[in-house]
């Protein structure tokens, strides 16, 4: 066994304090396998030791959540003895190294972490941050990360059925790929990973074990440099056959009184898995690697406990369960082996050719692992921005330009790669406020969306946490649906930088207390640190996918505008916030500003109004104002149906700053003008500010003495992507 | 009528059709996994869509080969009623049930959307409910939906009537603006030549039911229902 020198440790990601710690723990030297084994386990990716300390701040609790953060995925309850299990997760490094297979697989892992808990998924969402369109390698990564997320879902057969898609300069040598799955789950059969029973037979199955992904966990846990593209073969490698095999064959033995606990083999694969499930349990486990199920000969222990090989489960069953679980698994044609045994000893003991290869202390490597207070400090404030100071320009042609731009364009080019029909339940596709996805075989659906602004929170990351929720918060409402619960995802730089740390902190305090107000409990998780490259930090980038659920199907709205002659009524209030607004960055080349500020107690009572509204079925169509604010929302329901509107702007504030400020806390409702008295009414009641602004009709979109057909609106906001990428494909 | 839906280990699409064709019928259909090599007594076989033992050959080339695939074509030569849907079109003529290939989309993309079909033959057990010359919306969602066959053969199927659905524009004009994939002649399903057999890329049972935005596709099951009930 070769000697540990401070060049291997440095190598393992470990810092001299850590490894002074390692030898505490040990008692002695530890042997490379032991190493590596810390490495990984201490890692940021799999021991969250930067923001562990502030992720404990969040809310996770409400009477509806079952399961909160801590296990493979959050669990909620949505009555009828059913369960939705969802979590979105990052795998931004692997993306940008090798983007086909680091998305694919990223979508591949999340989908475990929701399957391993007893749940079918039913939908995948995801969250996508680009560099600039014209750094030269943007095309390649959206090309590649587009076709891998494709290539895996459709494949796997789970719909999926929106996301958001944001290209900054920031993310040029740090894409992000955040992906989420949205699973069904029968409330009194879920699967949780706590080991159980000494003696109880520690099993292996799915894809066999080889060589790649080998140190994924410590690669995402470092910033890039110039050699980053070297890193490629710690990416992993997806299989969605057997991953759809792997879903068919769980949920087939999970409808068996066989299992204990169970876990997928995420990132540190079988390190990672072993010991969280021995740990959460307070209990020890012997392996006999000998035994596990191998693609390539002659690796070492070393190289199969740090493996990331993909598609592979770990459980522990109940005893004389073996036969019952092997015959399923061979039903599928999926690799079944029990590698060992659960023991008391708290310690993990792992064999290789009959010799004991490592023998480490569990509770220090996974519970008890590192947590640091990192120092920090408050980013300062931006200035608000006046909008006597932001120039105006005529409102069709602005509205051209930011419906053409890369953030606001139609991101069908993408969509459209993904099947988002499959399983039969979609019932709102990619388009929407919310994708809305039924319950299969009854009249409940789901609403699920990912929001995240975050060129807000590069401004001002509090603010931008709060937005994020709210927004979250807002698109669900919009389709009718309660909110219920978010999961985060948060991408940040490297947190040993006291102002990144600073950002960390002022994001999840914002994102805890827009949960709070809300309701709006986070119950599951994941974080994403070290996106830099070179010193050059992403922009902040807390990604918040949330779910929320409508009692009836049928009583779902949607963006799209329904017919002529009905009221165009704005709930809440518009006064022209232009700070960190695309307006000013899209037609005045400025990125600065203070965000605009989000009233959390009014955002509450606006969603109620809202979904109570829907409910009683007084609003035909319904759309939250967001990106590029009023008119681009209108924009959006009129290209959406095909309806044009003609809206009558107030005299203050000013026409550029009605148009296109980014006022948080906004609602656009279609009303019949039969039912406006009743919503205008109710907006009073619940002290919501609501004002007609316009009719729809027509086949035109007009504002302000200036006017655009819907065509051309839809050329606008249709052309840029597939331009883009048609580039690619010609090869320039 | 009785119907059976064929399970490979990589169909995703088995689910989907059963429920529309319970809608239609029903009842369930009887669900056969791909290690069987008997199938039961049914009227109608539906080989569904998806990534039938992961696709990383050609598509659906090796479920061609399993056993089940045999039994069906059995049975197709004998005139029970066969669809193959997406994947299932794809098994069918790698079974050579069908004519001609499904090459990669022309833009060699995996493209989902809604599509608009002129239905181009009605004097079948598919397609009585509709009317030659329809125009209906099924959902596409493929990367090899692009259909093709040597030119002698193509004749001899617009001939006999073999064609069944052709991509056209909403007012149902056949041309390349309504094409999706560079099938040959537009052609989105296939007949063979006892029209026993229909193979088509588009999916009905994904728009047979308004909740999921249209209906079109009811018509095919409802269709099957009436004629062979």
């Amino acid at each position: 066994m070769s000697r540990i020198t401070p060049e291997i440790i440095a190598s393992h990601g470990i810092k001299p304090d850590e490894y002074t710690r390692i030898l505490e723990i040990m008692g002695r030297e530890p042997n490379l396998t032991e190493l590596g084994i810390f490495s990984v386990m201490w890692s940021e990716h799999c021991s969250y030791k930067s923001s562990k300390k502030w992720l404990k701040t969040l809310p996770t609790t409400a009477p509806w959540v079952i399961c909160g953060p801590g296990e493979n995925a959050g669990i909620i309850d949505i009555g009828d003895g059913q369960a939705i299990v969802f979590k979105m997760e990052s795998h931004n490094h692997p993306s940008f190294i090798e983007p086909y297979q680091g998305a694919a697989t990223g979508v591949g892992g999340i989908l475990r972490d929701v399957f391993t808990m007893g749940a079918r998924p039913i939908a995948n969402m995801n969250a996508l941050r680009f560099g600039d369109p014209s750094h030269p390698k943007t095309r390649h990564l959206v090309a590649g990360v587009v076709a891998g997320i494709g290539g895996y879902g459709n494949c796997v057969g789970v719909p999926t059925v929106g996301g958001e898609t944001n290209f900054h300069k920031s993310y040029n040598g740090n894409i992000l790929v955040n992906a989420m799955t949205v699973g069904l789950a029968d409330a009194s059969n879920i699967f949780y990973s706590a080991a159980a029973g000494i003696g109880n037979p520690v099993v292996y199955f799915g894809s066999k074990t080889g060589r790649d992904g080998i140190h994924g966990a410590t690669m995402a846990s470092a910033e890039f440099d110039e050699n980053s593209e070297e890193k490629r073969p710690t990416v992993q490698v997806g299989d969605p056959f057997t991953e759809k095999l792997l879903i068919e064959a769980c949920l087939e033995l999970m409808a068996t009184d066989t299992i204990v606990a169970i876990q997928d083999m995420g990132a540190a694969g079988l390190t990672s898995s072993s010991f969280e499930m021995a740990s959460k349990g307070g209990l020890g486990v012997e392996l006999d690697l000998d035994l596990v199920p191998m693609r390539e000969d002659g690796m070492s222990a070393y190289e199969i406990m740090l493996s990331e090989s993909q598609e592979r489960m770990l459980m522990i069953l109940k005893p004389g369960k073996e036969d019952v679980a092997r015959a399923i698994m061979d039903k599928w044609e999926l690799d079944f082996a029990v590698i060992g045994t659960l023991t008391d000893t708290g310690r993990m003991v792992l064999k290789r050719h009959g010799k004991v290869e490592a023998d480490l202390p569990i509770d220090p490597l996974a519970q008890a692992s590192p947590e640091y207070d990192r120092p920090w400090t408050a980013p300062a404030k931006a200035p608000v921005v006046r909008l006597e100071d932001v120039p105006a320009h005529p409102p069709i042609d602005a509205l051209k330009r930011l419906l053409g731009c890369p953030d606001l364009a139609s991101k069908r080019w993408i969509y459209q790669q993904y099947d988002h029909m499959v399983m039969g339940d979609t019932v709102q596709r990619p388009g929407g406020d919310a994708a809305v996805v039924r319950i299969h075989g009854g009249r409940k659906a789901v609403a699920i969306t990912t929001d995240c602004t975050p060129r807000y929170c590069q401004a001002d990351p509090h603010e931008g946490g709060r937005q994020a929720v709210a927004e979250a918060y807002r698109n669900i409402s919009a389709t009718g649906a309660t909110p219920l619960a978010v999961t985060v995802n948060l991408n940040f730089g490297n947190p040993e930088k006291p102002e990144i740390m600073g950002q960390i902190v002022e994001a999840i305090k914002g994102m805890g207390e827009a949960c709070r107000d809300l309701d709006f409990p986070v119950v599951s998780g994941n974080v994403s640190l070290y996106n830099e490259t070179q010193g050059q930090a992403i922009q902040p980038t807390p990604a918040i996918g949330a779910v929320g659920l409508l009692a009836d199907v049928g009583k779902h709205t949607t963006i799209a505008f329904k017919a002529a002659g009905n009221a165009i009524v704005l709930l809440g209030e518009c006064k022209g916030w232009m700070g960190a607004s695309l307006y000013l960055r899209e037609l005045c080349g400025r990125e600065e500003g203070a965000p605009p500020p989000v009233a959390l107690h009014r955002e509450r009572r606006k969603g109620e109004l809202v979904r109570a509204l829907i409910a009683d079925g007084l609003v035909r169509a319904c759309h939250d104002v967001s990106d590029g604010g009023l008119l681009v929302a209108v924009a959006e329901m009129a290209m959406s149906s095909g309806i044009g509107a003609s809206l009558d702007a107030p005299s203050s504030p000013a026409l550029h700053g009605w148009c296109f400020g980014e006022d948080q806390g906004r609602y656009v409702l279609e009303v019949h003008p039969d039912d406006l008295p009743g919503v205008l009414e109710a907006a009073l009641a619940k002290d919501v500010g609501a004002r007609v602004i316009g009719t729809t009709g027509g086949h035109a979109l007009s504002v302000g003495g200036q006017s655009a057909g819907i065509d051309d609106l839809r050329t606008a906001h249709e052309a840029w992507l597939p331009a883009f990428m048609g580039a690619e494909m010609s090869g320039h | 009528m009785k119907a059976a839906v064929i399970v490979f280990p990589g169909s995703n699409c088995d689910r989907d059709v059963a429920v529309a064709l319970e809608a239609s019928m029903g009842a369930k259909p009887l669900m056969v996994w791909h290690r069987d090599t008997e199938l039961p007594a049914v009227d109608l076989v539906v080989v569904p869509g998806g990534f039938s033992y992961g696709d990383y050959l050609r598509c659906g080339a090796m479920a061609a080969h399993s056993p089940i695939m045999r039994e069906v074509k059995a049975r197709a030569e004998a005139g029970t009623r066969v669809l193959g849907i997406c994947n299932g079109f794809q098994i069918l003529t790698e079974t050579g049930l069908l004519p001609g290939v499904l090459m990669r989309n022309k833009d060699l993309k995996f493209i989902c959307k809604d599509v608009t079909l002129r239905v181009e033959n009605d004097r079948t057990d598919f397609c009585r409910y509709y009317r030659s010359g329809d125009v209906v919306r099924f959902p596409i969602a493929h990367a090899e939906g692009n259909w093709f066959v040597e030119p002698k053969t193509y004749r001899e199927m617009e001939d006999n009537g073999q064609i069944a659905f052709r991509y056209a524009t909403a007012s149902g004009k056949v041309d390349e603006s309504a094409n999706p994939n560079g099938s040959l002649g537009n052609v989105a399903g296939i007949y063979n030549g006892h029209f026993n057999v229909l193979g088509l890329m588009p999916h009905p049972e994904r728009l047979a039911e308004d909740l999921l935005g249209g209906a079109d596709g009811k018509l095919m099951f409802d269709s099957l229902v009436e004629a062979l009930s």
